[in-house]
């Protein structure tokens, strides 16, 4: 069976899956719940600083957004940082470790933005023998109202102070979370570098109203007849936070820096996509918090037979492997092309490939053929842009292969070469063809 | 011979409770229609729409059933069908609608659209709301003969349309043979009387029970008196099977004894009962007979299995109830003592010189019902027996429509009656407007 330790900015665990910093990590109950079910660490529910803890609203703070089935797909949540006194999570924090020495251990932190007070709390946190401490940059609701949070993660001068501080006030490995509420992220993670940190971590949740009641005219979820946005997570935010990892690991000036994955990572395979994208490891809640604990038996049996197909002995033989195939969209090749192909085996007959592209594509698939209900691909229309493929209900019918010669659409010679749009005729910027 | 049993005893009274008023295809509840809502495709063109004879937009039901819209949904059911609620129920789906389900493609198991159905049209009877009334009235008239699903359909559509409809009925109440004929177990819960109900609901619709045509009024009566005429009477004649013995005391006609079940009318049953037919008739009496007391029923038909009009859903219906059938006998004669049934004799339909016999003390006759012309409409040209029709369901009579089992070329289904109604509606509206 494939190796599937990692050391994550130093960290040393069992395996990439590590529970996000969130109520399935709030106290020592749950995190030896996780451990026994095998997760490999936890990232500690955020901590405040000392003194009476943040309170919770206590009317519904969480909202979902379901789909078929009630399938849980994306999730919202109004929660603040843990609302446990610090003394006692530290105090289990400390035993937790002591007693699972070969899992991962990280403590969330968020203070206010005084060097004094990340540096009173460093120290309380150091003395548990946790393993590393992840500053919560991101939550983006409540405590950013506060200066806090997403406060702090949208400024990229106030993470690289924070993250400076923390280094120089501490031994431990220094993970910086990140807020996707930004418009460029590579912002914040290069802040985050200059600070000197060990690691990155993201995504955080996205600001979001999960639903609006149409009876009672307020928005879910709703205390007391008013509602405020939450943070959005689960499998529908999984694509925003990959395309986050991509960036930072493609970053001229991030690059190499260690990253853990976060964002809608539900089953192994989530996991070693983020992961081919450049996460060291990865990090879940939401999926925690669907199905319980025991997910993880299922990424870690799924990861070890994937790798052990691909003849993969250790994570790092596939971490990043995708980052060289992530590119801008100037570079793409427009000398290939491809078809979409029917495979009338596999064709139930459902239609939709067929109105999806005649309403809103390129009216390049029949309904009938020679008076009989038939779905056929017109070369001559078909553009190539996967949306039939993307409606089928049935895996693999409809796929896209390359072609090589002419293509029937455009009268182009296709397949065979490359260029691409910076020296495209129609580029009014294009330079010289070398 | 003892004929325990055959008298007294077992007089169902068809009221709720009764053995034979379980419901055969239990409602769905909310959550069980929004998962089966969720496995809808929404096809293009969908092939269930084209199956069913009346065109119900299912796609679009369904997915109004899938956002929480049943109301919406009954509605796009009765646009197309007003017979919605009793055809969910009684609809040989599994040779209509649901066989062209593409999901019998992908996985043999179609999505359930009649119980979709019936959730939606269940809702609008709960909620009581009337959807339909009155068009603008033409100043026009038109007489209906029978108001069975044909008859109800088309007035309904008239009513609609502004014409002012007469329903002359021969039987003390309307639905045809909804009311007098579908098994009780397919019309649990006064079904067919509440459907009656809302489709008179609209308006504009007089119905004159216990008056006949043939009896108490003629053809050219209706014709003279009103400015056009549609026939859906059904048929009123039971085929005999057409062998010795059929006169004696025991031998009976199927449809009569389910009439009598529906209505409450004291119903002997006996011990050892077979039934001679195939279709969807004597299945029914056959299961209504064995619920009722019968010890030992046996349908005998005289071809294979797979050429029985009872689908294969109906045969497992009945065999589940423990009814046995067997298949390529040809009824001989029916022996009898004392003038009462005693068995009866079968040839084998392939052909070897033997005989079977079956000891019987009741036996159904179930082979088929016959139009009888002689109620009034010998005028119209007939065509294999029945009233010849056009398209738009004209005869041969100007003026006079006609629909539902007693035209020819029709399917024998509530819903191809009720289709039969809704176009005869329409080339009756343009024939008076013309
Ligand atoms: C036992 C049995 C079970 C069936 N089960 C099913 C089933 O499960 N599913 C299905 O789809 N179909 C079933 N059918 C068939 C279905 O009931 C008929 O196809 C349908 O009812 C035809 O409708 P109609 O309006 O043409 O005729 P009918 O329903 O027969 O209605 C005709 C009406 O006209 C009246 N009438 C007749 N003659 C006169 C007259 N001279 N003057 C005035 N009024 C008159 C009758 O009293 C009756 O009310 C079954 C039929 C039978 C007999
Ligand atoms: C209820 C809830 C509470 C959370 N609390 C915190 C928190 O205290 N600190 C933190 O850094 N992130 C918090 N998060 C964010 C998660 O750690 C994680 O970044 C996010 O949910 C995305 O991962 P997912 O899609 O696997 O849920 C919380 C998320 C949820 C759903
Ligand atoms: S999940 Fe548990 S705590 Fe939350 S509302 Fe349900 S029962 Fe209460
Ligand atoms: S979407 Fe797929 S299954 Fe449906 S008609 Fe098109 S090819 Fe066939
Ligand atoms: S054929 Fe089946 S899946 Fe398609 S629209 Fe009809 S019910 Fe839905």
């Amino acid at each position: 069976m494939a190796d599937l330790t990692t050391t994550f900015a130093g960290i040393k665990s069992p395996n990439p899956f590590w529970l996000a910093s969130a109520p399935p990590t709030d106290k020592a109950y749950n995190v030896i719940r996780a451990y026994q079910a095998g997760w490999g660490g936890v990232v500690w529910k955020t901590l405040g600083e000392a003194g009476p803890p943040v309170v919770n609203v206590n009317g519904p703070r969480y909202g979902a957004l379901h789909g078929a089935d009630r399938r849980v797909i994306g999730f919202n949540n109004i929660e603040l940082i843990t609302d446990r006194p610090l003394e006692l999570n530290l105090q289990e924090i400390k035993q937790v470790k002591r007693d699972w020495k070969d899992r991962a251990l990280v403590v969330s932190l968020m203070v206010p933005c005084e060097e004094e007070a990340w540096k009173a709390i460093l120290k309380q946190v150091e003395e548990t023998e946790a393993d590393g401490v992840e500053l919560n940059f991101g939550c983006p609701h409540g405590m950013s109202e506060r200066g806090m949070g997403s406060a702090v993660g949208q400024v990229p001068d106030y993470v690289e102070m924070v993250t400076r501080w923390c280094k120089q006030h501490s031994r431990m490995p220094v993970i910086v979370k990140l807020t996707p509420n930004i418009s460029d992220i590579r912002a914040p993670a290069r802040a985050a570098k200059r600070g000197g940190a060990d690691a990155v971590s993201l995504i955080n949740t996205i600001n979001s109203i999960i639903g609006v009641d149409l009876d009672a005219m307020t928005i879910a979820p709703s205390t007391d007849g008013k509602g405020t946005h939450g943070g959005y997570c689960g499998p529908a935010v999984k694509p925003i936070a990959m395309n986050m990892v991509a960036e930072i690991a493609r970053d001229a000036e991030t690059r190499g820096i260690p990253i853990s994955g976060i964002g809608g990572v539900t089953t192994w395979r989530d996991a070693a996509e983020f992961m081919t994208l450049g996460a060291g490891n990865v990090q879940v809640c939401t999926a925690a918090m669907v199905y319980g604990f025991r997910i993880v038996e299922e990424m870690i049996t799924g990861l070890s037979e994937w790798m052990d197909g691909k003849g993969h002995t250790s994570t790092a033989d596939f971490i990043g492997g995708a980052i060289p195939n992530v590119t801008d969209w100037q570079y793409l090749n427009l000398d290939y092309a491809v078809k979409a192909r029917i495979d009338q085996d596999k064709c139930i007959s459902c239609g939709r490939c067929h109105i999806a592209c005649e309403d809103t594509s390129h009216q390049a698939i029949t309904a009938m053929v020679d008076g009989k209900r038939r779905f056929e691909v017109i070369d001559e229309e078909c553009v190539g842009c996967n949306l039939c493929a993307s409606v089928c209900p049935v895996e693999d019918c409809i796929t896209m292969e390359p072609i090589t010669g002419l293509d029937p659409r455009t009268g182009r010679e296709v397949g065979r070469s490359y260029s691409n749009w910076t020296t495209h005729p129609n580029n009014p910027n294009r330079k010289a063809a070398e | 011979m003892a004929l325990a049993g055959q008298v007294g005893g077992n007089c169902p009274k068809g009221a709720n409770g009764s053995p034979i008023e379980f419901d055969l295809h239990a409602p769905l509840t909310g959550h069980q229609a929004r998962v089966e809502a969720e496995r809808c495709y929404y096809c293009y063109d969908a092939p269930c729409t084209t199956a069913c004879p009346t065109s119900i937009d299912i796609p679009l039901f369904i997915r109004q059933i899938s956002t929480g819209n049943e109301l919406g949904a009954a509605k796009t059911i009765l646009d197309s069908n007003i017979m919605g609620a009793m055809c969910a129920r009684v609809c040989p789906t599994e040779q209509l609608c649901e066989q062209a389900c593409v999901r019998n493609t992908a996985e043999d198991k179609p999505v359930t659209i009649g119980l979709l159905q019936r959730h939606a049209t269940d809702a609008l009877f709960d909620d009581g709301r009337q959807l339909y009334g009155v068009g603008a009235p033409t100043g026009k008239t038109v007489a209906i003969v029978g108001a069975g699903p044909a008859g109800l359909a088309c007035g309904h559509a008239l009513a609609r349309l502004g014409h002012a409809v007469t329903i002359f009925e021969g039987r003390a109440k309307s639905g045809g043979l909804n009311e007098y004929g579908i098994a009780a177990y397919k019309a649990a819960g006064g079904i067919a009387a509440r459907e009656v109900d809302y489709i008179l609901g609209v308006g504009g619709i007089e119905v004159k029970h216990d008056t006949r045509l043939g009896r108490d009024i003629s053809l050219d009566l209706l014709r003279s008196q009103f400015d056009a005429v549609f026939l859906g009477m059904g048929l009123g004649g039971v085929n005999a099977v057409g062998i010795p013995g059929e006169g004696l005391a025991g031998v009976e006609d199927a449809v009569g004894f389910i009439a009598a079940l529906r209505q409450g009318v004291p119903a002997p049953v006996g011990r050892r009962v077979v039934v001679i037919g195939g279709g969807m008739t004597a299945i029914d009496v056959a299961v209504q007979a064995r619920l009722t007391g019968a010890e030992d029923v046996t349908i005998v038909y005289r071809g294979a299995e797979s050429a029985m009009k009872a689908s294969p859903y109906e045969r497992e219906v009945a065999r589940s109830r423990d009814v046995r059938i067997k298949t390529g006998l040809r009824p001989k004669a029916i022996v009898g003592e004392g003038g009462r049934v005693m068995a009866v004799e079968f040839a084998y339909a392939d052909g070897r010189d033997e005989t079977c016999v079956i000891p019987a003390d009741q036996v159904f006759k179930a082979v088929g019902q016959s139009f009888l012309a002689g109620d009034g409409a010998s005028a119209l040209a007939l065509d294999g027996g029945r009233i010849a029709v056009d398209a738009g369901r004209a005869t041969s009579l100007p003026g006079v429509f006609a629909g539902g089992d007693c035209a020819a070329g029709g399917q024998d289904l509530t819903v191809a009656a009720v289709e039969d109604g809704k176009i005869a509606a329409l080339s009756i509206d343009s024939y008076l407007r013309a």
